[in-house]
């Protein structure tokens, strides 16, 4: 490449003029990006006209993948579209339709957690469709995850079960970590306690199951407990970086540190202006 | 007559007796130090930003010294087990380490503590990575050879020995990150063949995690190793001091001279004040971002881990070697060999070590230049050279870049299966292409450099000629630039040696001198060497004929006139 | 180095490398080109044209600036005090501990104290540098450099003395004072060194055995509660530790605890999983060390050792965050991706006679990462 002398270069376009246009894009669709808002089922009373309307509902919305019965719809090759729901039961579906994982956009490794697209009582009604089909985990019960009047040994505790079965796919923070084949355990930064509780005892997907039998509904309340103190937990030391450990740690060295000092030291050796011409000292 | 000096007219007054003068005397009179000060308090040193990178590197040492020394009053290096009942509410009651409980008093129960803490670890992470790109710096530029290779092989030494710091030192709080990676470490010791086992129990007096460990990195950590860096850090200084500093090719620069400024006062002012900007830099980002939270980590148990487990940055690359290298192991007549650990975490960083300590002693065997260098190259007038490091750095990105799979999985949306499958690839590949993509790309610029010295710049002015065609008008280079350009060695490349000399007496050495020779070829061959006199000469003219000819005829069409500088169109400087 | 004429002088223009073995510009012989030496190879093919005249700074030719940048410089260094004084005063009014102070989520003392102390320092520092770019004198000076050797003489000298002394010593001629020394020596280095054989205890056979025994409970980590089969479901893990960690001695005093609880969490730490029983396929001898598709497995990795617990209920895969082994827990434990080397080992359960898990034995093979005389 030829070294052009810039006299002509001068008010031609700067050479970061096209990385701004790129950031300004970015921002624009970044910000138009809306906020999921989770919706929370109350627990109904499962009767005919409601299971009636789930299934009428489970029809339109979810047979495609999972058969008219919610039996599952199984490729040629033996790959599934969507699994059986005999017994997966109303917690299952209060969590995946109400985080706005199902409907799935498509098939794929990971359902991503995006808009919900039915209200309250409609999910009600499809999670008692499914819970008809075979019995299964209820959406669970207010005081189980509730957490308004823990006391902090609880918290405590929760932490210890937390760091014990939980961080090694969720991350020390809750800010999620991945499984293999470009599957994902999610951030737990925008969730409901009502929607851990049901996601810990079904076991979405890659999770695993926590049976209210081992993990007990007070454990799971301690760790739903510890979960909110430390999304809630000031930042003490300055901003946290995504909370997730050196990797984004060391980008910060390298960006902010070394590309500060490095900047300051083309400064410090820079030459200074020059007096005009003719001037004498 | 007197020869009086002064008209007596007011009476004679002692002068005034400089203070600085009376303790310098006194000192003098006990040390003998006036010589050496003689010399070396307006000693001259060049100026240039790339000169200042290793400063980045000495300053945030002292950065270290002073956080750590604060640091020593409050932690406690003890893994006897406590139970926690100090500020921070999620742990209370918790059983962990002494150390850990330490380290969370520090930052929750120490005012300035959590600040001291980040600051000490930001100073850590800033003096390798200034390690580095001083490194970098002092390769590219040719600053390593005779007499510096001494230097060279200290500044390596520091290298290593500032990243084992940084690992003793991030274990210290015993937290859970830390902990999973002296686990690492108790399994890569373990691999290692024969002694294995012995080394790892005699390190963690036991099984892991024992009960010896903190302590005893705690003891490498602040006494041992800074110990032995602060002797390298005072030899390399002293070698510095001794050598005087490199200095960039350019007008009134010779390899005999340092141009430049003073030590005192430019350099003292200059460097000390650089001094307080690194503290200042590393002080705010102590405060303004958050650098290994323990306490959301934990205590270290052996039975939990995070996801994303990663070390530090600067010991990145061992671990993404780790992590791409596939699970060999080979089982004989009841024994074990870990080629998987013992390969990437014992073997690789060992020869990765050796090859960049003897990188001057193999560039001098290659070129056989036995002289004292004091002006530096252009990365692009050494390409064989250049292409080498950014083949060396290539691969360290590379598996730097493996280390964060995870990470890069989960943030970009990649499957890590995948990457760590274009790791195993491009870790082979990717230093080769960077070789010969450098290589090239160095060439081209040094034709570039020698299309500019010799047809001069391109103005921007594009000139039409009677009969349509269109020219840029190249104007000659200043003669500064004209010199800086040609400031350079003309490289000779010796004949092949023969079997045997002119009286029949076989070269015993003939194979060896004449892969030498064949090297040699190879890391000057592609050079475009300076032009003679003649030639720069005859360039010009040439030049200055064409200029002639594009505007010979009818007046020239300028398409645009824009205020030239100094130098006149058609007159040379 | 000097241009040494060759054979065959050719005119060619230095811009035509070729790419064959030499370059044209290193073939071409001079016979009239300069005779060039050593020392002076940039004189060639320009002279130097020496130091560029000194040009001053606007501060050196107006005085008026000067006491501007002046006060500049002193400006910088008093905004650092008022940086040093806050920082004082950030240390006492902002809290720590039990109620620290929170501004905006974040913790307010850290913020203050490392702003006020980072402008602090760099203020200092930007002042410092901004009097040497202004004020000082940027003159440019030139000092000679000395050769890195020192003279000949010198050398000459420094040999000479030290071959005297080796001389006068006379250990040339004296081998058996020579020898004797340098055994006496090596000997006495082995003092430091045989001292260091108490670091630790030797490993015998420590690493190949763990606290499992046949009959041992199996049970829920830290909660400590033991497990039945049907507690669990299908798509289950349970991050398991052998009952004897919360077991405790009449005293109320844990069996085991401290260094050597950790010690054996590090080897006797498992994972229980529950999958379709047809997704298992048990190798030879081990279809009797399940319970009804419950599996229970190390959690120890045999890489490097760090605790695996990531479990992929669908694919039955168990993944490992450290460097991302991954193990088939449907098929005994084998490496299916990853750095691993060896498969994950087993620990063989049944049940007692109360109905909860418990192991059939200790492992079957030594846990965690592989070494040398491992077999």
């Amino acid at each position: 490449m030829r070294l052009l002398s810039a006299r002509l270069s001068a008010k031609r376009r700067s050479p970061i003029a096209g990385l701004l246009v790129v950031l300004l894009g970015l921002l624009a669709v970044g910000g138009a990006y809306t906020l999921i808002s989770p919706a929370s089922a109350d627990t109904q009373q499962a009767d005919q006209s409601t299971v009636q309307e789930g299934h009428r509902l489970f029809l339109v919305g979810c047979s495609t993948c999972h058969g008219d019965n919610g039996q599952g719809v199984v490729t040629k090759r033996g790959t599934q579209y969507g699994p059986a729901l005999a017994g997966v039961g109303a917690a299952a579906v209060d969590f995946q339709v109400g985080t706005g994982r199902m409907p799935m956009a498509r098939p794929g490794a990971q359902a991503q957690k995006k808009k919900v697209l039915y209200s309250p009582s409609e999910i009600s009604a499809l999670a008692a469709y499914v819970a008809s089909l075979a019995p299964g985990p209820s959406v669970p019960a207010k005081e189980s995850y509730d957490t308004s009047n823990v006391k902090n040994s609880s918290v405590v505790r929760g932490g210890e079960f937390f760091r014990t079965n939980c961080t090694a796919c969720h991350n020390f923070a809750g800010a999620g970590g991945a499984l293999s084949r470009g599957k994902y355990a999610p951030a737990l930064d925008n969730v409901s306690n009502k929607h851990i509780y049901e996601a810990l005892v079904t076991g979405p997907q890659q999770m695993p199951v926590f049976s209210d039998e081992v993990l007990k509904p007070n454990e799971k309340r301690d760790i739903i407990a510890y979960i909110n103190s430390v999304r809630d937990q000031p930042n003490y030391g300055g901003s946290s970086l995504g909370s997730l450990g050196p990797v984004p740690e060391g980008l910060a060295n390298w960006v902010v540190g070394i590309g500060a000092l490095v900047a300051i030291a083309v400064w410090i050796a820079s030459h200074s202006v020059r007096a005009k011409k003719g001037a004498k000292a | 007559m007197s020869t009086a000096t002064t008209n007596g007219a007011t009476a004679a007054r002692a002068a005034k007796p400089n203070p600085l003068a009376a303790v310098g005397t006194w000192a003098d009179e006990r040390t003998g130090l006036a010589g050496l000060a003689k010399k070396q308090v307006r000693k001259i040193f060049p100026d240039h930003w790339s000169f200042m990178l290793g400063e980045i590197a000495l300053w945030s040492f002292v950065v270290l010294l002073l956080t750590g020394t604060f640091l020593t009053l409050w932690y406690k290096p003890g893994m006897s087990e406590v139970v926690y009942n100090g500020t921070y509410d999620q742990l209370r009651g918790v059983s962990m380490s002494e150390a850990y409980a330490s380290t969370l008093h520090i930052s929750f129960d120490v005012r300035g503590g959590l600040l001291l803490r980040q600051m000490h670890h930001w100073a850590a992470e800033l003096f390798i990575a200034a390690m580095l790109v001083h490194l970098m710096r002092v390769y590219f530029t040719g600053a390593f050879r005779k007499p510096r290779e001494l230097n060279w092989a200290i500044g390596c030494l520091l290298l290593l020995l500032g990243t084992l710091e940084g690992f003793t030192g991030y274990s210290l709080p015993d937290d859970l990150l830390s902990g999973t990676g002296l686990r690492a470490a108790d399994g890569f010791t373990r691999s290692v063949p024969v002694i294995g086992t012995y080394a790892e129990f005699f390190l963690f007096g036991g099984e892991f995690p024992g009960d010896a460990i903190i302590s005893r990195l705690y003891v490498a950590h602040v006494l041992l190793i800074p110990g032995v860096l602060l002797a390298l850090i005072g030899a390399h200084m002293l070698l510095l001091v001794f050598h005087k500093h490199t200095q960039w090719p350019g007008p009134g620069r010779t390899n005999d001279n340092v141009v430049g400024y003073p030590l005192l006062p430019v350099y003292a002012a200059k460097a000390g004040g650089f001094f307080f900007i690194v503290f200042g830099v590393t002080a705010l980002m102590g405060g303004l971002l958050t650098l290994n939270p323990v306490w959301r980590f934990g205590p270290y148990d052996p039975s939990q881990v995070t996801a994303g487990s990663q070390p530090d940055w600067y010991m990145g690359w061992p671990d993404g070697a780790l992590r791409i290298m596939p699970g060999w192991e080979t089982h004989l007549w009841g024994f074990t060999l870990s080629w998987n650990i013992f390969l990437p975490i014992i073997v690789l960083p060992g020869l990765m070590f050796t090859i960049l300590l003897m990188l001057p002693f193999i560039e001098s065997w290659i070129t056989k230049d036995k002289r004292e260098h004091h002006l530096l190259q252009r990365p692009r007038n050494a390409p064989t050279r250049t292409a080498t490091m950014v083949a060396l750095m290539t691969f360290y990105g590379i598996t730097w870049m493996a280390s964060a799979n995870d990470i890069l999985a989960i943030k970009l949306s990649l499957n890590f299966n995948d990457i760590t499958y274009f790791n195993r690839v491009m870790v082979f590949l990717g230093p080769v292409l960077a070789f010969l993509i450098t290589r090239r790309w160095c060439i081209s610029l040094q034709r570039a450099d020698q299309d500019r010295l010799l047809h001069g710049y391109e103005s921007g002015i594009i000139m039409r000629s009677p009969e349509g065609a269109y020219a840029e008008r190249h104007l000659p280079v200043s003669e500064t630039e004209a010199y800086t350009l040609t400031a350079r060695d003309r490289e000779e490349v010796p004949a092949l040696p023969s079997a045997a000399d002119e009286d029949g007496v076989a070269n015993r050495k003939v194979h060896l001198e004449r892969l030498r020779v064949r090297a040699n070829r190879f890391w000057f061959g592609s050079n475009i060497q300076k032009p003679t006199a003649e030639e720069l000469e005859e360039a010009r003219h040439h030049a200055d004929h064409e200029l002639q000819q594009i505007s010979t005829g009818s007046e020239p069409h300028r398409l645009e006139a824009p205020e030239l500088e100094s130098s006149d169109p058609g007159q040379k400087d | 180095m000097s241009t040494t004429p060759h054979d065959g002088p050719t005119g060619t223009s230095p811009e035509s490398s070729r790419e064959n073995d030499l370059p044209a510009a290193m073939e071409r012989p001079r016979a009239d080109a300069p005779a060039v030496h050593p020392g002076d190879t940039m004189a060639d093919p320009l002279a130097d044209p020496g130091l560029p005249a000194h040009q001053p700074r606007p501060t050196d030719v107006d005085p008026r600036l000067e006491r501007r940048a002046e006060r500049q410089v002193a400006t910088l260094f008093g905004l650092s005090s008022v940086f040093a004084v806050l920082f004082v005063i950030s240390y006492f009014v902002f809290n720590i501990g039990p109620k620290p102070t929170i501004i905006a989520g974040y913790g307010a003392a850290n913020i203050a104290l490392g702003v006020c102390l980072g402008m602090a320092f760099l203020l200092i520092g930007v002042g410092a540098i901004q009097w040497a770019r202004k004020l000082m004198s940027d003159v440019e000076m030139v000092e000679m450099r000395h050769p890195a050797a020192s003279s000949d003489e010198d050398r000459e000298a420094a040999i000479s003395s030290v071959m005297a002394g080796i001389d006068d010593s006379g250990i040339a001629r004296r081998p058996l004072i020579r020898n004797s020394l340098l055994g006496a020596l090596g000997t006495a280095a082995l003092a430091p060194l045989i001292v260091l054989r108490d670091l630790g205890p030797v490993p015998g056979d420590k690493l190949a055995h763990t606290v499992w025994k046949k009959g041992m409970r199996l049970t829920n980590d830290v909660a400590g509660t033991p497990i039945k089969p049907e507690d669990m479901e299908i798509g289950q893990l349970v991050n398991g530790e052998p009952a004897i960690f919360y077991a405790k001695k009449a005293d109320g005093e844990p069996v085991i605890e401290g260094t050597e609880l950790n010690q054996a969490k590090a080897k006797a730490a498992i994972i229980i999983v529950r999958m379709r029983p047809e997704d298992i396929t048990p190798a030879k001898d081990r279809e009797d060390w399940g319970v009804a598709g419950i599996l229970c497995f190390s959690k120890i990795c045999t890489h490097v050792g760090c605790p695996i617990s990531l479990w992929e209920q669908q694919t039955h895969h168990l993944l490992c965050p450290c460097h991302q082994s991954t193990f088939d827990l449907g098929d005994n434990g084998k490496v299916i991706f990853g750095p691993a080397g060896r498969s994950l080992p087993q620990l063989p359960i049944t049940v007692d006679s109360e109905g909860y898990l418990v192991a059939q034995s200790d492992f079957t093979e030594p846990v965690g990462p592989s070494y040398w005389e491992r077999g």
